[in-house]
């Protein structure tokens, strides 16, 4: 699948990518990383990974006015991790207004709920709503590290439960999805979301 | 609901690993990258490398072996030994590995959790803290624990609990905690010294030193309230079977993940 046009993986301030190029690599997925706007808008997908602290990223997003390119892209989106919380509407981390793709809150796990945070290691997703999963059973287990979990709401297309928990796990509108997990790092479950991203034609886009 | 999560352990030497490995169906043992793949094939949960290169000229050696590492796994894994700057870290991290470890860095410059938690993010700093009992550090809640540094030969003086938490409070995501009186024993993992910090730290604890047999990593996900357990030997010369552990495990009510 390295004909063009091209998976763009979104350069900016927030985390490694190194670990997304290499999961797009092992199946076959020559990634170009970039935030110009021209090449973004030519993407066939666009991949918007992310770790790290969400005031930062949205200040480097605005500053460089990578945040209204991302909002105008009508190509299939997926966001991963901070990605997804920076797709939503409002993140408590450092009180960030976020990208509002998606109109689910990110708050933080409590801290007197006896949980330990952050929510670190393999859980399962449930009520998977997406061709997104497609080929994975009820309840795929994929790899999460977060400390801070968007709420469940209608744009939910998959659950999980840490503690007493419930949250998305997975988000979409229109050609936007995120992802809580971390497909790249989730086994072959997580090669197969990627996989079934880069493949799905529903959302209008083509690889 | 979270798997408590099985973490094989290798120790790399000069861009090899070292500690002996018996799998006669590896083309070559001392290939990281190979033992990487099987383990991840085989149903762990994450790996950890541990450099201990001789000379700090074969530092870079290891960055590429990350490098090659990252390029075959896909799960998530830890490397560490010998770190000691911002640069360090930043290089292992741009080579692909998730997260880092530090342990004799951290106690002699504690500052360094903190700078590391801000530039990389908590979710990537563990702080691996050895530890023998020592009664000098006994409390009205039981026994006390003293950090050692240097691999375990150097004793520090500062009470290991305290030090947990103080590594937790400046930024640390995770603690490795490895008790040197039960490492290399197979005698089961210290199950007391693994409960007291569980219940005492808010950040997960990966336990370290003493697995002998299965039962051992029931009893301290169970009893010692562990998030994560670690060994290295067992694993590497088959004395436990990774699937056959996680079989056995989930048959104890133990959440875990199997291998889809």
């Amino acid at each position: 699948m390295s004909q063009s046009p091209s998976v763009v993986v979104v350069k900016y301030n927030a985390g490694n990518i190194r670990s997304v190029l290499c999961a797009l690599t092992r199946l076959g997925v020559d990634a170009v990383v970039s935030d110009d706007q021209k090449v973004l808008q030519a993407a066939s997908r666009v991949i918007f990974p992310g770790v790290g602290e969400a005031s930062s990223a949205m200040r480097y997003l605005q500053e460089s006015h990578l945040d209204e390119t991302l909002l105008a892209l009508k190509q299939p989106f997926l966001g991963i991790c901070l990605g997804m919380q920076l797709m939503c509407s409002f993140s408590e981390e450092n009180s960030t207004g976020c990208l509002g793709m998606f109109d689910a809150q990110v708050v933080r796990f409590g801290d007197h709920s006896g949980l330990k945070v952050p929510h670190m290691g393999w859980n399962t997703a449930h009520d998977l709503k997406d061709p997104l999963f497609a080929g994975l059973g009820t309840e795929p287990w994929f790899y999460f590290v977060h400390s801070y979990h968007a709420t469940l709401s209608p744009q939910t297309i998959a659950t999980c439960t840490y503690g007493d928990v419930g949250f998305s796990a997975a988000l979409c509108h229109k050609n936007f999805k995120g992802v809580q997990f971390h497909p790249e790092k989730s086994g072959p479950a997580g090669a197969k979301v990627l996989q079934n991203f880069l493949s799905d034609h529903s959302a209008g886009g083509s690889v | 609901m979270l798997a408590k999560r099985i973490i094989p352990c290798l120790d790399v030497r000069d861009g090899r690993t070292v500690k002996g490995v018996n799998f006669i169906n590896l083309r070559d043992a001392g290939d990281a990258v190979e033992l990487a793949s099987l383990y991840a094939h085989s149903g762990a949960d994450e790996l950890t490398f541990l450099d201990i290169t001789a000379t700090i000229e074969n530092r870079g050696t290891f960055t590429a072996l990350v490098r090659r590492i990252a390029d075959v796994i896909d799960i998530p894994f830890t490397v560490g030994g010998g770190i000691r700057t911002i640069a360090d870290v930043g290089a292992l991290l741009g080579a692909g590995a998730d997260k880092i470890s530090i342990n004799s860095e951290a106690v002699r410059n504690p500052a360094m959790i903190g700078l590391l938690a801000q530039e990389f993010g908590s979710q990537c700093v563990v702080c691996a803290i050895d530890v023998r009992s020592n009664a000098a550090f006994d409390c009205a809640r039981g026994p006390g624990w003293e950090v050692y540094v240097h691999g375990g030969r150097t004793p520090t003086g500062k009470e290991a609990l305290a030090w947990a938490m103080e590594a937790q409070d400046r930024g640390a995501g995770e603690i490795l905690l490895t008790s040197m009186d039960h490492d290399g024993v197979k005698g089961g993992f210290s199950v007391e010294l693994t409960r007291r910090f569980s219940d005492q730290l808010s950040i997960p604890i990966i336990a370290s030193g003493g697995a002998g047999t299965m039962e051992h990593f029931a009893e301290v996900f169970t009893a010692g309230g562990a998030d994560a357990a670690l060994a290295a030997s067992i694993f590497h010369f088959r004395e436990i079977d990774i699937p056959e552990l996680k079989i056995f495990l989930q048959k104890r009510g133990i959440a875990i993940r199997l291998s889809q």
